[in-house]
């Protein structure tokens, strides 16, 4: 099978580096993946192209990548999922964070979010002579959490690191929520009051990407969610996060869609005096988010269609009502 | 160039590598790990199936756990080794678990087991099917809490010695920055993993090179039992990845092309659940004698029916449908063995000590032997955490009896002219890729499930003559930062050292034994060769000796099951 890769590379060590882009035709196995035809390249085609890779076999993490555009594990992709009909695929480096060198980028943001987590277990009393006691439901609910292999696919197209880069992002999150689900953990309570924070749980807008993006089904938002769940089961409320969770829910019934420029001073409080100083922390957000060309409109849009807006009313219902 | 001093380092983070240094850290030494990749990235990863350990709190007897271990090991294991294993297999699963890692429960709560070849007894624990993961994650969290020292994506070229042959440091390249550093220790252990990549296929990850028992050889300390070399029963044949021995542990069969489950006339004890050594020769005899499908025999799950796969073996699921394109739950899979684990390595004592001073090994990458001529299912995961613990301990302990380093800070520019003369010779047609799968190919072709003197002694051929064409191999990418054409091209040249001493060894053992099976000596033969292959490196080549199995209290017997 013939297979068309147009890679994005980027050589740091030629003079005036840029980024480039490089297509290589190649025939294929039909099994092969996206993996197989990069390792292809760098064996048989053009040996200094970089990329990181080790298992193969979707365990490892080594491998993510953005493919026609979407972030995903190489080596889980088959060419034949996603080459056009003239046979053509993109592949990318992953975004939102750092480039090193073709598509092999730097973890350090990455893993200092996970390191703001605490990500490891803080029993509390004595340690027990045996294991801890735990229901086998609860040991199965965290292996699938557990199965988050630190890819950071999901991190590469979260919507809100493009325009945030303090927000803790799904992984990060998502590891989080590993220990407050963990019925031998003693920290849970602190930990929420942690994530309850500026750039923790509720700045995320549900926007599902990580969750289409993660190659093992850890679905990062649905962890989310149920870490503002338990935030405010735990009593920890009357915050930013719980006003903002509120305010969006707000904008959305209104128009079927966010009104992102208004949420600050109704996230913050709009007669709160600290609500100026909050403003103003968010004002970088803003300048980078306009020079991206992702600055929320002025006037808010509404949801075109009379009909979609009545969709997103009778969500709102659905849900509202079945509390 | 930038020079640092540790009291221990470790090489690796792997199992092995993090519990080493855990281990070390709480006996107060500084340590600082040095991985070529992200600890996380290791290849500990893929094991899949789970750890065995005999918690006699539970009315496991570990004593049981040892015999079994050493009628798999085919009795070249070392019976004190193993017995230490088995002895602190239970207290080790308690302490994984206090750290965080989520062992299955039965239904009181309390951890559940699994059933692994090669033992009537479930002692088998895991996390689903991503043991592995879950136990390296774990120990990761650990790491960070301690806040210990990491090197992360530095490749480790060549150990230091001292005026008195002692090691006392590594020289590694930060992959980043394309820089090379001196890292100066009073003990350093090697915890570097497996060999897999020297066989193709292999169901071990691409970084898994033999660096670390190549970097032990070149300093004078040896290399044991590398001909026992397993080949898995189950990898899938495009690509080789594994598919868990737990698959059989929950009840699949295992069936040639006429629907019978062959295992039956091999081992009608242990049917599917026989050594590995075992039920790979089985397969390969029902392939060879036209009873496969395609070069393959079947797995078939079918009977044990959607939920138990898709909870117990949702991995394995996930991997059959992305690289087989087979539902568990309504086809057989087509699988075969293929290249899985190496029980030979770095020899060290059951503390991890090589007779060079200032060198340890833990985990896959050593031999202190407890797999001997065949390692069961689930004990190597055991085998990196019990000796990963102790070496750490042993290397701390030493390190604080160990007085000032000496070493110059120009040993560096040993491995900046090897590098120099790589990068500036022109590269040739030939490519380390090239180079090494054809290494890959004749390991497979010649030292594989079924041996013979003239199929090894033509992959000891390919290989030394493959050698001769590394002198000249030189490296396409000429930049500094994240070269992995360099990178790959040194781990070719580990490959091909650690390749040479499998053929040699396999060669003079004039027997059959665990993995080691010749179709020209096809009995055992203890009068002669109950005894473990040593290989080091002589003035011209590889020299062999022999050193004597620890036999404690189980005397070899003919091996049934
Ligand atoms: C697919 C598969 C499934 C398995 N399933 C099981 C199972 O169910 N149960 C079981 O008990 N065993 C299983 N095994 C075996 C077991 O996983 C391994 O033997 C074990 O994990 C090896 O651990 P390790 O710490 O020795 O090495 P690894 O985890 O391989 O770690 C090696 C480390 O060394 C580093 N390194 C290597 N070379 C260098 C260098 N030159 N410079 C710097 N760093 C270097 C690497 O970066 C890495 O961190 C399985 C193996 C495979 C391949
Ligand atoms: S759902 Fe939330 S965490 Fe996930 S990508 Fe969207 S904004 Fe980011
Ligand atoms: S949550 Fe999923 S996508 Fe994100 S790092 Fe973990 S495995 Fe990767
Ligand atoms: S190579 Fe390991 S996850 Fe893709």
């Amino acid at each position: 099978m013939r297979v068309t890769l147009d890679i994005g590379r980027f050589n740091p060590d030629a003079p005036n580096a840029k980024p480039y882009r490089q297509e290589f035709i190649l025939e294929v196995e039909e099994y092969y993946t996206v993996l197989d035809s990069l390792i292809y390249v760098r064996e048989y085609e053009d040996p200094t192209l970089a990329v990181r890779c080790s298992c193969r076999a979707s365990i490892c993490g080594s491998c993510a990548m953005r493919v026609n555009g979407h972030a995903s594990l190489g080596c889980k992709t088959k060419l034949i999922s996603v080459m056009d009909k003239d046979g053509r695929v993109r592949v990318d480096p992953v975004g939102n964070m750092p480039r090193v060198k073709d598509l092999v980028w730097d973890m350090k943001p990455f893993w200092d979010k996970i390191r703001a987590v605490d990500p490891f277990l803080q029993p509390e009393g004595p340690e027990p002579e045996e294991e801890y006691i735990a229901s086998p439901e609860s040991m199965l609910h965290l292996v699938g959490v557990m199965g988050c292999i630190m890819c950071g696919a999901c991190v590469s197209d979260c919507t809100v690191l493009e325009v945030d880069e303090n927000f803790l992002g799904p992984a990060a999150l998502a590891k989080a929520y590993r220990f407050t689900g963990d019925p031998r953990d003693g920290k849970t309570k602190e930990r929420l009051k942690e994530l309850n924070e500026y750039s923790g749980i509720w700045d995320c807008t549900r926007c599902m990407e990580c969750v289409q993006a993660c190659p093992k089904g850890v679905a990062p938002m649905e962890r989310i969610m149920a870490l503002r769940d338990k935030t405010i089961a735990a009593g920890i409320r009357n915050t930013n996060g719980a006003r903002h969770a509120e305010a969006v829910s707000d904008f959305v019934k209104k128009s079927g869609k966010l009104d992102e420029l208004r949420l600050v001073p109704r996230t913050y409080g709009m007669f709160n005096p600290m609500s100026l100083n909050s403003l103003f922390a968010a004002i970088p957000v803003g300048l980078r988010a306009l020079r991206r060309g992702k600055l929320p409109p002025i006037i808010p849009h509404k949801v075109e269609g009379k009909e979609n807006l009545q969709a997103v009313r009778r969500i709102f219902d659905k849900v509202e009502g079945k509390k | 160039m930038a020079v640092y001093q540790h009291d221990v380092v470790v090489v690796g983070a792997g199992l092995a590598g993090m519990r080493a240094t855990l281990a070390a850290i709480q006996k107060g030494a500084d340590v600082a790990m040095i991985t070529k990749v992200h600890p996380v990235r290791s290849h500990s990863n893929a094991a899949q199936g789970g750890i065995n350990a005999a918690l006699t709190s539970r009315g496991d007897d570990w004593d049981e756990h040892a015999y079994e271990t050493v009628k798999g090991s085919d009795y070249l294991g070392d019976q004190d080794a193993i017995e230490v294993m088995c002895q602190e297999a239970g207290a080790a699963i308690i302490e994984l678990e206090h750290m965080g890692v989520i062992f299955n429960r039965d239904e009181d709560g309390r951890l559940g087991t699994r059933r692994f070849g090669g033992q009537q007894r479930a002692r088998t624990f895991h996390v689903a099917d991503i043991t592995g993961q879950a136990m390296l994650h774990v120990l990761y969290e650990q790491i960070l809490k301690v806040r210990a020292r990491v090197y992360e994506e530095w490749f480790v070229t060549s150990l230091v010695l001292d005026d008195n042959k002692a090691v006392r440091g590594v020289v590694a390249i930060e992959l980043m920055t394309g820089q090379l550093h001196l890292i100066k220790a009073k003990a350093v252990i090697l915890c570097t993993g497996g060999t897999g990549r020297v066989y193709e296929p292999s169901t071990n990850g691409l970084i898994v090179t033999a660096d670390g028992q190549a970097l032990a050889y070149a300093v004078g300390a040896s290399v044991m039992d590398m001909e026992m070399v397993q080949y898995h029963p189950t990898t899938l044949m495009g690509n080789g990845v594994l598919i868990t021995e737990a698959a059989r542990g929950e009840g699949a069969y295992l069936v040639n092309k006429d629907g019978d489950r062959f295992m039956q006339k091999y081992a009608p004890n242990f049917m599917e659940l026989a050594s590995r050594d075992v039920v790979s020769r089985s397969e390969q005899t029902e392939i060879n004698e036209g009873r496969g499908v395609d070069g393959c025999v079947l797995l078939d799950l079918r009977h044990l029916g959607r939920e138990l796969i898709e909870t117990k073996l949702s991995y394995i699921n996930e991997v059959a449908l992305d690289f087989a394109n087979v539902n568990l739950a309504e086809q057989p899979l087509p699988i075969r063995p293929g290249n899985h684990y190496e029980m030979g390595g770095i020899k060290t004592d059951v503390n991890g000590r090589t007779p060079v001073a200032g060198l340890y090994a833990a985990g896959e990458c050593a031999c202190v032997s407890v797999h001997g001529g065949n390692r069961l299912g689930a004990n190597s995961l055991l085998d990196t955490i019990i000796f990963g613990r102790r070496a750490g301990d042993a290397a701390a302990a030493d390190a604080k009896e160990t007085g000032e380093v000496k070493v110059s800070d120009s040993v560096i520019s040993i491995d900046r002219d090897a590098i120099k003369n790589l990068m500036d010779r022109n590269p040739t047609s030939d490519t380390p890729a090239k180079i090494r799968l054809e290494m890959g190919k004749a390991m497979n072709e010649g030292v594989a499930v079924f041996r013979d003197e003239a199929g090894m002694q033509r992959a000891l051929h390919t290989v030394r003559e493959l050698r001769e064409r590394f002198t000249g191999l030189g490296v396409h990418d000429k930049g500094q930062v994240f070269n992995t054409n360099l990178i790959f091209a040194l781990e070719v040249g580990f490959m091909l050292e650690t390749a040479e001493t499998i053929c040699i060894g396999a060669i003079a053992r004039k027997e059959s034994r665990g993995a080691h099976f010749r179709t020209d000596y096809p009995n055992r033969d203890d009068e002669n060769f109950l005894k473990h292959t040593v290989v080091t490196k002589g003035p011209s080549g590889p020299v062999i000796t022999y050193s004597p199995v620890t036999v404690t209290k189980w005397k070899p017997q003919v091996r049934s099951y």
